[in-house]
């Protein structure tokens, strides 16, 4: 099954960890590792979980016309980003939808470094590089590992082999250098709603150092299945679930990311669309939503309201370990979208009780 | 006299005189992963066979459980409804789904027994 599959730095080190590896954005990846999702999950939220995210695309962008090149294609204030700082950030289609949703880092006057979802990656990098101006370059990292090390001691492990790193607050970005691995970058980022830090490394010494942040005896390997959970816990979105480009920013609760001296000039791509939907609304909005019973609703399953009419979709929904229940997120129409209404999720056919809640369903923990 | 029979679906069924117990294979609550959540057939409820009369929810993802042999479901296993993870621990014996009567109990000895099963499985 996954024999034309691309494979990460830490392939080898990934099946030998146990990890049952499945087909993700034509990587094979771990799903979860010998001590499966509920542990992996639990042991994240607890001490420090070891992700291998080296499928996500890495990327420099460099040269006098990079932040005004990005500024163009995104609602973000990449010109006042300042040097060792990180923003989350969106690609927007001219309707003001949303192509992606990525990290970028100002690592120089002329230098960003980017990050993005690894099923998005290849259209990405296209868009931007078909939109840059002559002496400005997009230059892939495709030869570097990419590993999220997420939970309450993540920073304590990190300082021990980057005691740099402890000063760090969230999102700010540095390089090290590490004795027999070489340059690594590290964001005090992630997208489990623990802290942590994302850290890139060059793929040829990432096994070795992996292993050695394995070895401390708070780290434990991850795989995506509790990456996914994690992130659902956090009331993150997920890109091809939760947005896409027939979501907008505004309608994903993601207005945060529309900068706010970008909103004086409306200069976004959809800056017109945006710009409506925040004086008036959108005919949806994305919820956090808690089922009543045990039973989880997963993404597709529609909302409905008491008179049986559809009022909305699931986008994603499973079981939140840490909470020990059931949650999802969707969308759902603005008459409905208040905190407590009640909603029915079908699921197999049967109405199953249900609220809009407020997310994060566990609280973020960023070192702030 | 008791004799376990196996489904290509990963079921087990437990014959003991006219009473069979089904539940799910070693086999497939490990592929499964950790469940959260079980929904059992009522009691009374007469089922086809390969007709899906339970679900099972792991943290990932929902699967389908149907009924090895036609039959009439005579008790659900409530016992793995407060605790789901009990499958995990337990797959072929307290973790147990349903009993059933069979309408026709020469179609029991049609299934797998335990060596043809782990070949199925090996073959997988």
């Amino acid at each position: 099954m996954t024999d034309d599959l691309k494979t990460t730095p830490l392939d080898a080190l990934n099946r030998s960890l146990g990890g049952r590896m499945v087909a993700f954005a034509g990587y094979a990846m771990p799903v979860q590792y010998a001590a499966g999702i509920m542990a992996e999950h639990l042991h994240c939220r607890a001490e420090a979980g070891l992700f291998d995210v080296s499928h996500m695309g890495q990327a420099t962008l460099s040269g006098p016309g990079a932040v005004a090149a990005l500024e163009a294609l995104t609602p973000t204030d990449v010109a006042g980003l300042k040097p060792g700082r990180q923003r989350y950030s969106l690609l927007l289609t001219p309707q003001g939808t949303i192509l992606d949703d990525f990290m970028v880092a100002r690592m120089g006057d002329e230098e960003l470094f980017l990050v993005v979802n690894a099923g998005c990656k290849e259209a990405d990098f296209a868009h931007i590089a078909a939109h840059l101006p002559a002496g400005t370059t997009l230059s892939r990292h495709e030869d570097r590992a990419l590993v999220a090390l997420q939970g309450p001691q993540a920073a304590a492990v990190f300082a021990r082999f980057a005691p740099g790193s402890a000063g760090m607050s969230f999102m700010d970005v540095r390089d090290f250098e590490i004795a027999g691995v070489g340059r690594v970058r590290a964001s005090r980022s992630g997208y489990t709603g623990e802290d942590g830090f994302e850290i890139s490394i060059p793929g040829d010494t990432a096994e070795a150092f992996v292993r050695r942040l394995l070895a401390e005896a708070e780290v434990a390997p991850v795989g995506l299945g509790a990456r996914d959970s994690l992130r659902l816990e956090a009331g993150l979105p997920l890109y091809g679930n939760d947005i896409d480009t027939t979501t907008t920013p505004v309608a994903a609760g993601l207005t945060f990311a529309i900068n706010k001296r970008r909103k004086m000039a409306w200069d976004m791509p959809g800056g017109g669309v945006l710009r409506d939907q925040l004086d008036h609304g959108t005919p949806r909005r994305r919820v956090g939503i808690q089922p009543e019973g045990r039973a989880p609703a997963r993404a597709g399953a529609e909302i409905i309201d008491g008179a049986g009419q559809v009022i909305g979709v699931v986008t994603s929904g499973g079981f939140g370990p840490s909470v020990n229940a059931p949650i999802a997120m969707g969308y759902i129409d603005n008459a409905h979208a208040a905190d407590g209404t009640a909603v029915a999720l079908l699921v197999r056919g049967k109405p199953l009780p249900a609220r809009i809640v407020p997310m994060p369903f566990v609280s973020h923990r960023y070192a702030r | 006299m008791t004799e376990t029979r196996f489904t290509k679906d990963h079921e087990w069924v437990r014959l003991e005189g006219d009473v069979a117990t089904v539940g799910i294979t070693h086999h497939a609550q490990e592929a499964l992963g950790d469940l959260v959540f079980v929904d059992l057939p009522e009691p009374g409820r007469d089922v086809a066979a390969e007709e899906t009369c339970a679900v099972v929810e792991s943290v990932k993802a929902a699967s389908d459980v149907y009924a090895p042999l036609a039959g009439h479901v005579t008790e659900a296993n409530s016992a793995i409804v407060d605790d789901p993870a009990l499958v995990n621990r337990a797959p072929e014996g307290e973790g147990w789904f349903f009993k059933m009567t069979l309408s026709d109990k020469a179609a029991f000895g049609a299934l797998m027994d335990a060596d043809a099963y782990a070949k199925f499985v090996e073959a997988a």
